[in-house]
């Protein structure tokens, strides 16, 4: 296994990010057409436009909040300009950011029109972004990554080679203190007794299956048929899964053989016990997933796709492995690590892991990987409920 | 000896093809991964690359074991060698 020291950028919290972006973060939907001018205005400089921040209440409106600060706080983020409709629920916002200590910056367009906002804000942009181009990489350690995971249009390949490619990744990393998380709430049916039972404690377990009970509650209310339309999703089925159970004990592959869980996190709440792998409420749609995580500050995420997902996320890194050999021929551009050797017995699983380490570690110091050579920058909020 | 389908479990019913163009009355190579054994078998199917194999003559309303674990039940007789899918595997769930 090689070294697992990268260079990364130091922020002003002591975090420690891969990626030097400086964001312009719409609060609401309202305001995405400003902030997609400034980060025209402005090179080097990353909209994320969204459809959500207006009329929502109470832990739907808590979660929008959460993602936005925590989607600026992220240590990939060098800087951020916050654009919302009015200054009060703006200043939440930029005031959220602020407390890392990295620069940010709000403004509102009430009272001022589209026009001048984007002035003044691309004024501010320009300045953080010239900063933040000359921020310079540091030697970190592998303690201070925080590394996510997600698998996505899940094939049988999936569940035999690379979601147990990232389980022998996790394996390696826990025992060097990194911090994991795995998602994927909905995705965990069938599986979920042998996924409590790699609870770090009794409290945990019992958190998670709260947590699980309480997903199967809204799917129940909510359902008009077996689900058979969406999970397994067609491009599942295709691949060969037949039911949601075999979906899950693929997926769970990911956290390993013998990695435990420390703590259940709310979506987009960022870890507070240290070192280790968390579980964190999400659903199971990539972008939904990989924002969250994203927004709890995680800054590479490793992704097994058997029928090929192509997702992205504008801050955090997208790794992309696959198992499946077709997938791996016929769209090569969107796979930055082929284990399909794994089912040929030419590769063994702790080989397939050591790759998955180095092609991380290469990430991390500034490879792009072919989601972000491509442009994908899937930025999904997720809204629980209606809106007032 | 090239491998065409893949089995988690020793327990399991089913196996995973991992090779395209698996033809009805081809003689397959199977890995167990659990055990390092490898087995043969004839398949009955055109199964296509990633789906299941059953490795036993399964009534109907039996239970499909992968990972050794239950993931769903099957609503038709299946004999070893044929394609298992949604045509005659369902989710115990929702």
């Amino acid at each position: 296994m090689r070294s697992l020291d990268f260079y990364g950028y130091r922020r002003e919290n002591n975090r420690v990010g891969i990626r030097n972006h400086v964001v312009v973060l719409p609060l609401d939907d309202l305001s995405n057409a400003a902030a997609e001018a400034v980060a025209n205005n402005i090179k080097g400089t990353l909209a994320l436009p969204h459809a959500y921040g207006r009329l929502q209440f109470g832990e739907d409106l808590e979660l929008h909040f959460r993602t936005l600060i925590g989607t600026g706080s992220n240590p990939n983020v060098a800087a951020c300009i916050v654009i919302g409709i009015e200054p009060s629920w703006t200043g939440r916002v930029t005031d959220g950011i602020a407390s890392t200590g990295k620069p940010v910056a709000g403004f509102s367009i009430e009272g001022n029109g589209d026009i001048s906002t984007i002035a003044a804000a691309s004024h501010k942009a320009r300045e953080f972004v010239q900063w933040a181009s000359e921020k310079q990489r540091a030697l970190c350690h592998v303690q201070e990554l925080f590394v996510s995971t997600k698998c996505g249009e899940s094939d049988t390949t999936s569940g035999l080679a690379s979601c147990p490619t990232v389980g022998n990744l996790i394996d390696k990393i826990d025992p060097l203190r990194a911090t994991t998380c795995f998602g994927e709430t909905s995705e965990l049916t069938g599986a979920e007794a042998v996924c409590a039972s790699r609870a770090a404690s009794k409290e945990v377990a019992e958190e998670f299956w709260q947590i699980f009970n309480q997903y199967q509650d809204v799917i129940n209310r909510y359902k008009t048929n077996d689900l058979s339309e969406s999970q397994p999703t067609k491009g599942n089925i295709a691949g060969g899964l037949t039911t949601i159970e075999e979906k899950a004990f693929g997926n769970l592959q990911k956290i390993g053989k013998k990695t435990k869980f420390i703590d259940v996190l709310k979506p987009a709440e960022a870890p507070t016990k240290g070192a280790g792998l968390y579980f964190m409420d999400t659903s199971s749609a990539a972008a939904e997933c990989v924002t969250l995580q994203a927004a709890a500050g995680f800054v590479v995420h490793l992704f097994p796709t058997g029928q090929g997902n192509i997702i992205g996320n504008p801050i955090e890194p997208v790794i992309k492995l696959t198992a499946n050999p077709k997938t791996a021929r016929t769209m090569p551009e969107h796979i930055d690590l082929d284990v399909s050797g794994i089912l040929k017995r030419e590769m063994t699983l702790d080989e397939a892991g050591d790759k998955l380490i180095d092609i991380m570690i290469r990430t991390c110091n500034g490879r792009l990987t072919c989601a972000e050579a491509l442009g994908h920058r899937e930025f999904v909020m997720t809204k629980l409920y209606q809106s007032a | 000896m090239a491998i065409d389908f893949i089995v988690h479990d020793k327990a399991d019913n089913v196996g995973v093809v991992v090779v395209e163009n698996v033809q009805a009355g081809k003689t397959l190579s199977g890995w167990i991964m659990e055990t390092n054994e490898t087995v043969a078998l004839p398949a009955l199917d055109v199964v296509p690359l990633g789906h299941k194999i059953a490795l036993a003559n399964l009534q109907k309303d039996s239970t499909i074991l992968k990972y050794g674990h239950d993931v769903g039940r099957t609503v038709a007789e299946i004999g070893a060698g044929r394609h298992v899918h949604t045509h005659n595997l369902k989710t115990r769930r929702w």
